[in-house]
């Protein structure tokens, strides 16, 4: 038996009457383990104008490197103060910012370990189906192995990895752009 | 290593590409670079998972979220939510969000010349039972212009958000309603190129579940990415 899967339809640009009510823009509970980081971004359209109707959504393992799901078998310890999911939605100048703390690494395809890594979702009015992308971590050695990153060209392989601010310590940045220079590598999966 | 499950890719033509000229503002958002073609990690083949601690009793009820009834058409909308192989996705978080009878949404950016419904707000969330089974009460959205060419109507519809077991399963899709001429003219629904990918985003009428002398029914069975018979190694 197979059914053919729903097609996907825009968010559209009122969307936020449901999900302002439902933001998860703090990942962590007080009590989860791990360093703390909070990312901020901006959603650019083609322009390098700002998408002021988008929802970015975020899944990701514990400090430990386990996701807090079933289907992760992994003999890693759970934190029950930390659930992995988020979500938020941009401000009229396209900026979200979303506070948890960075996971640990798992393992990848053929055994490869990934480095630590969120997986990324993007919703918005113009969209007919949400984009999916990952924020990687600056200065961590592990991305030169990574075997979701080799798999992009090394010269777009910066769009997913988060950058320091000077300044301001905790904060990354890493920006959506969606489309022209530096266009935010996308996957397929 | 360890096995994980791995979800197949939908079928050719039954998702629509993110550029669709007919819908305009796909113009400046829909990436140009081709998507980087990636096997599912442990990272994608989970996802969030949903109890009945998230959603409250009556969050499936929009008709009485006020102090009085909206105004329009009440009707029951439920179905199931299966997956590809036909296998039900039980206990899963159902998002749903539309604009009033009039065609207007509650929300500050909707400059519509209909009147808003101090007794609708147009949100709901439910759980799907053991048996993947979801059911809201509603009353029937209008139809309303938008700006993307010369006397554009989008046909009724209702907003639909799911989870799913997976991350990759996640989807945000449209319900119509059956008999609507506004369909054929209406980009979003044209986006998707195959017709019975098309016809699964039409609600049925449902005698089934109308309550009789208070709603009438329809049903909207949706479908999530379902699980390859082989799992991977990783």
């Amino acid at each position: 038996m197979s059914l053919l899967v729903t097609a996907s339809q825009t968010l559209g640009p009122f969307g936020a009457i449901s999900f302002e009510q439902t933001q998860i823009a703090d990942v962590a509970a007080a009590g989860a383990g791990g360093e703390r980081v909070t990312i901020r971004g901006r959603v650019l359209d083609a322009d390098g104008n700002p998408v002021n109707d988008a929802m970015v959504e975020t899944w990701q393992a514990n400090a430990h490197g386990k996701y807090a799901h079933p289907d992760d078998a992994q003999e890693k310890p759970l934190d029950d103060q930390f659930k992995g999911f988020g979500r938020v939605q941009t401000d009229s100048n396209g900026v979200f910012r979303l506070a948890t703390i960075k996971p640990g690494r798992l393992p990848g395809p053929g055994g490869a370990l990934q480095a630590p890594h969120l997986v990324a979702v993007v919703f918005m009015r113009g969209l007919l189906k949400h984009l999916v992308t990952r924020i990687y971590f600056p200065d961590e050695p592990g991305n030169a192995d990574d075997p979701i990153l080799k798999l992009i060209p090394p010269a777009r392989r910066a769009t997913l990895i988060a950058k320091k601010i000077a300044g301001e310590q905790g904060v990354l940045e890493w920006n959506i752009v969606l489309q022209g220079k530096d266009e935010t590598v996308f996957f397929d999966y | 290593m360890a096995a994980i499950p791995v979800y197949r890719r939908p079928y050719v033509n039954t998702q629509p590409e993110y550029f669709y000229a007919p819908y305009h503002s796909t113009a400046k958002r829909a990436p140009s670079q081709p998507l980087i073609i990636a096997p599912q990690t442990l990272s994608e083949v989970t996802g969030p998972l949903f109890g009945h601690g998230d959603v409250a009793p009556d969050d499936n009820d929009l008709t009485r979220q006020h102090a009085g009834a909206p105004l329009g058409e009440r009707i029951i909308v439920s179905g199931r939510v299966l997956d590809e192989n036909g296998r039900p996705v039980p206990h899963t978080l159902v998002e749903l969000w539309q604009c009033n009878a009039a065609g207007r949404y509650r929300h500050v950016n909707d400059q519509h010349d209909a009147p808003l419904d101090p007794n609708f707000t147009g949100c709901g969330r439910a759980l799907t039972d053991e048996h993947g089974q979801y059911q809201f009460k509603t009353i029937k959205p209008g139809a309303y212009p938008w700006r993307n060419h010369y006397n554009a109507w989008r046909p009724a519809h209702i907003h639909f958000s799911l989870f799913g077991r997976a991350f990759v399963q996640r989807l945000i899709t449209q319900m119509y309603f059956p008999g609507d001429p506004l369909l054929a003219y209406d980009p979003m629904y044209t986006s998707v190129p195959d017709e019975r990918a098309r016809q699964r985003l039409i609600s049925e009428f449902d005698w089934e579940h109308a309550v009789p002398d208070h709603a009438i029914a329809y049903r909207f069975d949706i479908v999530l990415r379902g699980r390859d018979a082989t799992p991977m190694e990783q």
